[in-house]
Formats: C-alpha cells, structure tokens, sequence
C-alpha cells in the first residue's frame, strides 16, 4: 500500500512539475465552457440540470484522457527507468495502480474544478443534487475506464504518440459502438445480438444512467470491469517485455 | 550472497546468455567483462529480478529472484545500464522516492539518504533537476540510489562508462572500499578498471563464461606473460645472438630495436634463463641498461580469448 502512494505521489508531482498539468486543466475548463454553453445551449435549454454538461464528456475524454495517460508507461520505456523501477522491492501490480491511480486523481481534480457549473445552476434554479453527484461518478468513471485503456496502450510502445493513438481509436470504438446515430445504422442490417452486444460493451449506454441520476449497479460493474481488465492486460504486457 | 546456476536466457532464436555458473561471496568484487553483445548486461538484468530466465536459477541472500522476487530485490542495490532516471526531479527528490520505495521513512530515510549523498560527492548538485546534471553527476546521483537501503548485494552495470579520469577513480576507489562487506558484481569492458578494483574477473563471450579467475591468474594467460624484455649497450643484435648457444633456457627471441651499440630484445624463456642472462652479461661486459619481466596484460588476455567483433549483432 505505502509502496503504492509512494508511486502515486511521484507520478502525481511530475504533471503538476511540468506546465502539462495546468495546459490540460486550462484547456479541459475552457472546452466543457464552450461545449456547455455554446454547443449545448445551456441557458436555452432553460432546465436547472446538468445534462448539457455532462452530455460532452465522453467526447472531451475521447482526446484529453489519453493525452494525461500516454507517457505512464512510453516515457518509463523511452527513460529505461522502468528497470530501475520494476527491481525495485515493488510488484509489477503496485507500480500500475500507483501509476494509473495518480493519473485519475489527477482527472478528478480537473473534474472538480468544473464546480462553477454546479453553482451556476444552484444561482440560477434548484438543480437536483443527487442526480448531479451521479453525473459527476459516472464522469469519473467513464475517464477511469478511458485511462485503463491508454495506460495499457501506453505499456505497448515507448513512442508517446502512437500510445495516443491507439488509446483514441479504442475509446472512440467504444463510444461509436453504442452512440445512436451509429447504432441506428446498425439496427438496419444486423441481427439483434450483435446491436445487443455492441450496446453492452458501449460506454454512452452505462454512462447515460449516471446522467440521469439512475446508478445501475451494472453500469458500475461495467466501468469497474473495463479500468480492472484494461490494468490486468498492462500487467500481462509489461510481464511479457520481461520475459 | 548471489549464486548463479545454469542460467539460460534467449530472446526468440538468439542466445544471449547459455548456461553460465557462478557465485560471489560477500567481501569479492566480480569484474564482468566482456564484449558488447556478450550477454553481460541481460546476465545482471537476470540477477536483479529484471528479466525473466529462460531457465537455470538465481539465488541473492538465499532467495531465488523469481519465486521469492521482493525479498531477493530489495537486498540489492542496481545501477542500470546507462544511470536511468526521472528527468523531471531533482536529485534530492529521486533519492528520496527511492528510498520510499525501499521502505525507508522518517529519520532513518533521512539519514540513509545524507549518506549515500556524501558518499557519491552530490551535495552540490542536491537541488539541481536530474536532466540539467552532467553524466558524471548523473552516474553518481544513480549510484547513490543504488547505495541508499546499504544493500547487502550491490549489480553495477558500467558504473564508470562516460566519466572522466578522476571521476572514474572516484568510482573505482568507492567500489573498492564498499567490496570489503559486500558482494559486488560490476561490468565494464576497461580492463585497468578490473585490475584496480576486481579481486575476481568473469570474461563473458557470446553468452559464454571463458574465464573465471583472479586479475593476476589471468594475466598469466597473455602471450607474453614470463617473456624477458632486455636492452643491452655494447653489443649488437649479430653478436648478441651468436652467444645464444650459451643461453639454454632460450625458446624464441625477438629484436625490439637496434642501433650502433644498443639493443632491445624479447626473450621467451622455457626455463630459468634470467640468471644465465646476467651470467652472460657479465661476462662480456654489456651493460644492461632495461630489463624487466613481462607480467602481461589483460588486454592480451581478452583479446586471446574472446572472438573478434564481426558479424556480432548489437546488445540491444
């Protein structure tokens, strides 16, 4: 455990040590703003929620996720730290949960700094908090997921940009495979279980329930099964570098 | 204190290492030489829990890397290839994730890290960001992190590559001080480096152990270890050779290089043919103005020894 936080902690001060971290923060701010209130027609919508927020997240996270986690494991590859950190007295699992959990805390504080939007709809109505702090979980969840991914991808290569890469094409695959416009074309041709289970593996149907203020324990299964899936296949990888 | 069995390692079809045997006991400074692409480097990843062994085991302590991985890790102290490091630190603070990392906290951690520090000469630099330090900084800052638990067992690979001559002696003195209570194995492919420091060397060519001996046993190995080198006034390399008859330990001789009335000459003896030199000096009145016994070189050895670089693929 302390062994964990110990990799947490270092991993967590080299984005705030950088000008990377206060860019993605900068930019993930202005870019729900925009998407809120310009795309989403916020105060037209003239409803006290936060579905014109929250709606644009797996969108953002599409890029922004895999930007924060691409250089988990490329830039310990590239610096050959990596050997220098796996002969260390750590397991393989400690260093990527330490790695993958620095980076998700520091997504849930660029996520928190979006509280202005919560305030906004308390000062202009009476918002449903419970279902407001379910968009918030299944937010944090969605970018758990997306980062599981990107540091799995990120343990493939020591090239940070193909890790991006990979990582946006999985996630959008993801979201593609249960988005309306692209399940509707599906419908029209294809047998019902596949439709069935590219919904099942989407992440826009288990992240509508939390928008909603719905927690389906299965749409929280979902998400947890993708980010322990996503670390376990990193582990299997980084084993098979060794070996 | 390590303990090498049978230890195999191959990438795909290629060899790197095959069957190699050894151990080293605390107090022993091993000296891993060899060429690049031997295997030297995979053998020490192997030894530090890095890489997995195709097959064969390896013990540090008593433990075997594989099954018993954190107790066998975290009695040894590993300076990797090329001193990796978190270019985004700053010395103090990769010292310090460092000895977190060996389950070092408060004072203790404080005081471990303040000694590794004075020992590896970095007060200096404590503050400065790893990626702005010069290479013999940078060596020495990862050597400290190697230092920093005072492991029992200490792997350096090419702890000297890069510096500069002070640096290097730096190094070598700290190696050899540090050998008294440890057991060290370190890879370089400087030979003076093994005589200075080395009290056992492991020539490793093409994932083979070629030799496993003392500094002084192999320099014996050289071609000319034993030969009498001999520069003698008044007396020509013609007449010099015209009283070999007298010279019965005598096997070859060679002509170094001649003048009017000086030469130089190396005499392979098969007996004890010093004496009858200086008897035969004597006698004609030369006056021997060199002389001295080849003691060999390790460079000889390894050249002799290992197989010349050609169609070697890199070690990477």
């Amino acid at each position: 455990m302390k062994a964990i936080w110990t990799i947490a902690k270092r991993e967590l001060s080299s984005y705030f040590s950088s000008p990377v971290a206060y860019v993605f923060i900068v930019i993930f701010l202005l870019l729900t703003g925009f998407f809120t209130f310009m795309v989403g027609r916020f105060f037209e919508r003239g409803s006290a929620d936060l579905l014109a927020f929250f709606v644009w997240h797996p969108w953002l996270y599409l890029f922004l996720v895999p930007a924060v986690g691409m250089r988990l494991w490329s830039e310990e590859l590239r610096l050959g730290t990596m050997e220098l950190l796996l002969t260390m007295p750590v397991t393989t699992w400690q260093a990527i949960l330490g790695k993958f959990l620095a980076s998700w805390l520091f997504l849930l504080i660029a996520l928190l700094l979006t509280f202005p939007m919560v305030a906004t709809v308390a000062y202009l109505g009476h918002p449903d908090i419970g279902r407001i702090l379910s968009g918030y979980g299944g937010s944090f969840l969605l970018a758990g997921a997306f980062l599981a991914i990107t540091c799995m991808t990120s343990s493939i290569t020591r090239n940070q940009v193909i890790s991006f890469i990979l990582s946006v094409v999985i996630c959008l695959f993801l979201i593609l495979c249960s988005w309306p416009p692209v399940t509707d074309f599906v419908v029209s041709w294809a047998p019902a279980w596949i439709v069935d289970a590219l919904a099942g593996i989407g992440v826009m149907t288990h992240f509508e329930g939390f928008q909603r203020g719905v927690i389906d324990s299965r749409d929280l299964l979902f998400f947890l099964s993708v980010i322990v899936f996503f670390l376990f296949t990193t582990s299997v990888i980084l084993r098979a570098r060794r070996a | 204190m390590i303990t090498v069995e049978m230890l195999t390692k191959s990438f795909g079809p290629k060899l790197a290492v095959d069957n190699i045997s050894f151990s080293v006991e605390r107090g022993e400074v091993l000296g891993f030489l060899g060429p690049n692409g031997a295997g030297k480097s995979t053998s020490m990843r192997m030894i530090t829990g890095f890489l997995t062994p195709t097959s064969g085991k390896v013990f540090v302590c008593g433990f075997d890397v594989v099954d018993q991985p954190l107790k066998s890790r975290g009695r040894i102290g590993y300076l990797p290839e090329n001193a990796p490091m978190y270019s985004d630190m700053t010395v103090g603070g990769f010292l310090n994730f460092c000895a977190e990392l060996r389950g070092l906290s408060g004072s203790p951690k404080r005081e471990a890290i303040d000694r590794a520090v004075q020992r590896c000469f970095l007060q200096p630099v404590l503050s400065q960001s790893v990626d702005t330090l010069s290479k013999g900084y940078r060596h020495r800052t990862c050597l400290a992190q190697a230092l920093v638990h005072d492991p029992e067992v200490l792997i350096l690979d090419e702890p000297t590559d890069g510096l500069d001559p002070n640096q290097k002696h730096e190094i070598r003195s700290l190696i050899r001080e540090m050998g008294r209570d440890k057991a060290i194995i370190f890879s370089t492919h400087i030979l003076e480096e093994v005589e200075a420091a080395c009290t056992r060397a492991i020539i490793i060519d093409r994932g083979k152990i070629v030799a496993n001996s003392t500094p002084a046993e192999l320099k014996t190995r050289a071609p000319q270890a034993g030969t009498i080198v001999v520069g003698l006034r008044g007396v020509t390399w013609g007449v010099f050779q015209s009283h070999f008859s007298t010279l019965r330990a005598l096997e070859k001789s060679e002509l170094m290089w001649e003048s009017d009335s000086k030469m130089m000459a190396r005499l392979q003896p098969k007996g004890d043919l010093l004496p009858e030199l200086l008897a035969l000096a004597q006698s004609k009145n030369w006056q021997i103005e060199h002389l001295n016994v080849d003691e060999g070189r390790l460079d000889d050895v390894f050249r002799s020894i290992t197989l010349p670089d050609t169609d070697r693929t890199s070690e990477k």
